[in-house]
């Protein structure tokens, strides 16, 4: 039986994650009404979810165009990448318990190198799209991602060195007495600001800024490859959230006292869930900043305080370790 | 059994992949070809046992270096003219050199490992002996890594700066 929980696990993950970043979909434009006092898509059954069928529906049966002048193969193979090294990133992440498809020592590499792979469907496909706005949002994309994938990785070394392993079920049961997020605010604060520009969502979603490149690397891109394109970045938010949750809010371990109330894959979801909530509040109360203000802000800013947080974290685990 | 069998399928993946690479004529295709050969070398490290390294191979060298390669592609963006250009250098003639060549070299590899006996040594290595390691007996190599990089960064900090203050140099000129 316990040979067969990873294999369930992946369908659970295979088909949930396309369901939810479905119902994200519609969930995070209802979210967005509220907070910017609309409705947002409310007409289609109860809540208006019906909204999720009817686009689905819509980008499924749209005509699956290439455009003539584009680099076909590559064109076609771009979206998948990202919703392939997105899937694959779920594979380490500890939802509760013994509920993870796997736990391997390098679970936080693992994570790091399928984001960074996960550009490549931004860069293919803008490449692969021969028209100069998708061109540009490609360029952008490659230079924004791995620059914050360098904050990114730094962000977390702060983790690791206080729990002392890369393996994610480790970094959470480190966790028991006291999460992350109190202990390392300054890893969190990076890596927060780190996973919506990899993720590259609203405020940090310049490779696809629709007021100045149409719509970036997407600008070819119709019917399903659209759809895959969007689920890649669904998926992607939903990763990071369970990273953020998983690395710094202590992954299933309930609040103190009334964590025993609830069974852990409760408190997984609810923080992922609350997580999600905040990265739409952060799209719903920031604008776009200008290209050369985000590069500035990750280099000038964002560096040196990961760099100030590993000396810190550092020097304190030194300290307590000739203390004790 | 399953591991030389899965250690068999990703060297041949690496190894077509890789031949791949070298002939295709559009550059951005050989790039593809070349980020597949390197997340089959992952494949490899991982299988004989250097889980770290397989990370280190995906987020470094697949994630990243990779990415730059794309990137300075992308700034040129040759298009087909790029593509004849390679077509008229990839002449079959120009392949004689280089394939004697690696050819010594694959006989060389044949007999060296002819003369090894067993697999080699599959115990795990982990993150921490391969910071032991780094920072121990290969300390050396580090320092002249790092100061390699240094110059590096110097370097690339110049060309920007002098590009940004072009105005006040003309203005010394004058």
């Amino acid at each position: 039986m316990s040979e067969l929980i990873p294999v369930l696990l992946a369908l659970i993950i295979l088909i949930g994650g396309v369901i939810v970043a479905a119902v994200l979909t519609w969930f995070e434009r209802r979210l967005l009404g509220v907070w910017q006092d609309r409705y947002g898509p409310n007409r289609l059954g109860p809540l208006g979810i019906g909204q999720v069928l009817a686009d689905m529906i819509k980008l499924l049966f749209k005509d699956d165009w290439v455009p003539p002048f584009a680099d076909k193969v590559v064109f076609i193979f771009a979206p998948t990448a990202i919703v392939v090294a997105m899937m694959m990133g779920f594979a380490v992440v500890p939802f509760a318990p013994g509920m993870m498809i796997i736990d391997v020592n390098i679970g936080l590499l693992f994570f790091l190198g399928m984001t960074s792979l996960a550009v490549y469907s931004v860069l293919l496909g803008g490449l692969a799209s021969n028209n100069k706005y998708a061109l540009l949002g490609g360029l952008r994309s490659a230079a924004q991602m791995v620059s914050y994938e360098v904050f990114m990785g730094l962000s977390l070394m702060g983790v690791v060195m206080m729990s002392g392993s890369f393996s994610l079920v480790a970094i959470v049961e480190a966790q028991t007495d006291l999460w992350f997020c109190f202990s390392q605010i300054l890893g969190l604060i990076v890596f927060v600001i780190a996973g919506i520009a990899e993720s590259h969502r609203l405020p940090f979603d310049l490779p696809e800024a629709e007021h100045e490149l149409t719509a970036g690397f997407h600008t070819e891109y119709g019917g399903m490859k659209f759809a895959m394109f969007m689920l890649g970045e669904y998926l992607g938010l939903m990763l990071i959230s369970c990273m953020i949750v998983t690395l710094f809010f202590g992954g299933w371990h309930g609040p103190a006292l009334i964590g025993h109330w609830l069974p852990p894959l409760f408190w997984f979801g609810f923080k992922v869930f609350f997580v999600i909530c905040f990265f739409v509040l952060l799209r719903a109360a920031i604008p776009r900043p200008r290209y050369d203000q985000l590069m500035s802000l990750g280099w000038k800013v964002m560096l040196p305080i990961t760099l100030i947080n590993l000396v810190i974290t550092g020097a304190v685990l030194l300290w307590m370790e000739g203390a004790g | 059994m399953l591991e030389i069998t899965l250690f068999y399928v990703a060297a041949t993946i690496a190894l077509v992949a890789t031949v791949m690479a070298m002939t295709r004529t559009n550059a951005i295709h050989a790039l593809i070809y070349l980020i597949v050969s390197l997340l089959a070398v992952a494949v490899i490290f991982f299988l004989i046992g250097a889980p770290f390294a397989a990370a280190l191979e995906i987020v470094i060298y697949a994630g990243a270096i990779m990415v730059l390669f794309v990137f300075v592609i992308m700034m040129l963006n040759l298009g087909e003219r790029g593509d004849q250009q390679e077509r008229q250098w990839l002449q079959p003639k120009i392949w004689i050199g280089p394939a004697l060549l690696s050819m010594l070299l694959f006989v060389e590899l044949l007999y060296v490992i002819s003369a090894l006996e067993g697999p080699v040594s599959a115990t795990a290595v982990s993150a921490k002996e391969v910071g032991l390691s780094l920072f121990g007996p290969y300390v050396l190599a580090v320092e002249i890594a790092s100061m390699l990089l240094l110059a590096g960064l110097v370097g690339s900090f110049h060309l920007g700066r002098r590009y940004l203050d072009r105005g006040d140099l003309e203005k010394e000129g004058e």
